[in-house]
Formats: structure tokens, sequence, C-alpha cells
């Protein structure tokens, strides 16, 4: 293989490559930013952890987001979860569940245009409190509605 | 290549578009052990984008513990006959565009 092909191929692909893309000039910021993954957050075994690495900290509670799901979930591997945010400049939505392995499930970049409301079905292994984690004008606050669930749906 | 999403996409009265969509995928945790004791590996969607006229109107992450065929309801300004794009990117890096008219 020649030396510029093999130097191609090192510069990578993945973020790598995006990433020179991007520099490039090929891929506008937006795009760059959907491929990106917060793999610390995903991963975060507590809601600490979990919180640091979505730069929430410690978020205020709010009364104007709703969350909107069943008191009790039939089934722990499709419980229906509407969030809500009345907060002015919402610029994104997250759903946690307390009690799962890896407490996020879903977070959600809302531009402006895009109504502050997300609905989604998530898994939940056991009854749990569910936290919505807004970020509204750079400042990050929740809600939690808890929801008991009768037949865990993690699986195995 | 990947199943193709449902998509259903509403214009309000008030200039809002109504999206609905349902996502065909496993969404597998990675949790879960096969008949062997051997775990199934993860695999799920890790990114969806929804385009309308050239511009994003919904960007989210997700984990795997979004559930199995996922379903995804979001509104923004929209109006009827345009068409909006939604795109996924699953952990293997697999990936699906489908798009809809707003009807």
């Amino acid at each position: 293989m020649d030396m510029s092909r093999r130097k191609a191929l090192k510069t990578g692909g993945g973020v790598a490559l995006l990433g020179a893309l991007f520099a490039a000039g090929f891929l506008k910021p937006q795009d760059v930013r959907a491929a990106e993954w917060n793999k610390a957050a995903f991963g975060g075994k507590t809601m600490a952890d979990t919180l640091k690495a979505m730069g929430a900290g410690s978020p205020a509670q709010s009364t104007s987001i709703t969350i909107t799901a069943p008191d009790i979930a039939e089934n722990g591997a499709v419980v229906p979860v509407t969030v809500q945010s009345g907060l002015p400049k919402t610029e994104s939505i997250a759903i946690l569940i307390e009690k799962n392995p890896n407490m996020l499930a879903a977070n959600f970049d809302l531009p402006a245009g895009t109504d502050p409301l997300v609905g989604t079905r998530v898994k939940m292994g056991q009854t749990s409190n569910v936290y919505a984690l807004v970020k509204a004008d750079g400042k990050f606050y929740t809600a939690v509605k808890e929801i008991k669930v009768t037949l865990g749906g993690c699986g195995g | 290549m990947a199943d193709p999403m449902k998509i259903r996409a509403k214009a309000e009265p008030n200039g809002v578009v109504d999206v609905k969509v349902l996502f065909n995928h496993e969404m597998e945790t990675g949790q879960r052990k096969d008949a062997g004791g051997n775990i199934i590996p993860a695999h799920f969607i890790q990114n969806v984008t929804a385009t309308y006229q050239g511009r994003t109107v919904l960007s989210a992450q997700w984990g795997p513990a979004v559930s199995k065929n996922p379903f995804l309801n979001f509104k923004f300004k929209g109006a009827k006959g345009d068409k909006v794009q939604i795109t996924w990117v699953d952990n293997k890096g697999d990936t699906r565009t489908d798009e809809a008219v707003i009807g």
C-alpha cells in the first residue's frame, strides 16, 4: 500500500474523520454536533456522575416541567414518557431513570422553532424515580415522577 | 439496508407540525445473555436527527434504555406539503434515513 494511502487511513474514521471533514468545510457544525454521543453521561452509574458528565451540576427543581407517564407501568420494557417544558429558551430535554444500571436514557436537543416537548418509550428495570432534566437558557432544571413497574424491562 | 421507520407528520392549525416516528431497531442493551450464557452485544441507536428545509429540527442522543422499536414524538414549526427527514445512526455505524411529507 503506498504511503499516502496509509496516511489517509491512519487519519482514521469515526469522530476523527468527522473532525477532518468539518475542518475542511465539508460538514456544517450541526452535523458534527449531531454525531456526538456523550459516552461519560450514558455510562454514568450514579445520578451525580451522570449529571456531572452532562454539565448539569446540581439542577434546580422546576414546577414548569411536566412529566406525563403512567403511575404504574405494566411492562417495564415499554414505558411511555412525555416531557414538556414551560421554561423559556428550553434547549434540551433529557430523561433519566434512577434505578436503571445507567441512568441516562435519552437526551433531545431542541433548536429554536421546535416545541419544548418530547415523547418516547423507555425501559425500566424496576420501580424508580424518573427525572426530566431540562436545559433552559444555559441552566439546568429537573422534575421527577415515580413510576411503579410490575414487570422489569431490562431483560436478563 | 436497515428496516424503514414509519413517520407520521401532521400539520396542526397553529403552524406546528406534530411528528410521530416508529423506528425499527432491536435496541439491544448488552445486558442480556443468550442460552449459552454469553452476553448478547449491545446494538442500539445512538443518534437521531430530524431535518426540515435543510436545517436540524431535532437532534437526539439515545442509550440502550430506549425501548425496542423506538417511538418518538416531537413538534416543530413547519408547513403542510413540505418534507421532514429522520436519520438514525447506531453504535455499529449502521444508519438509515427516511422522509415523510407533512400532511
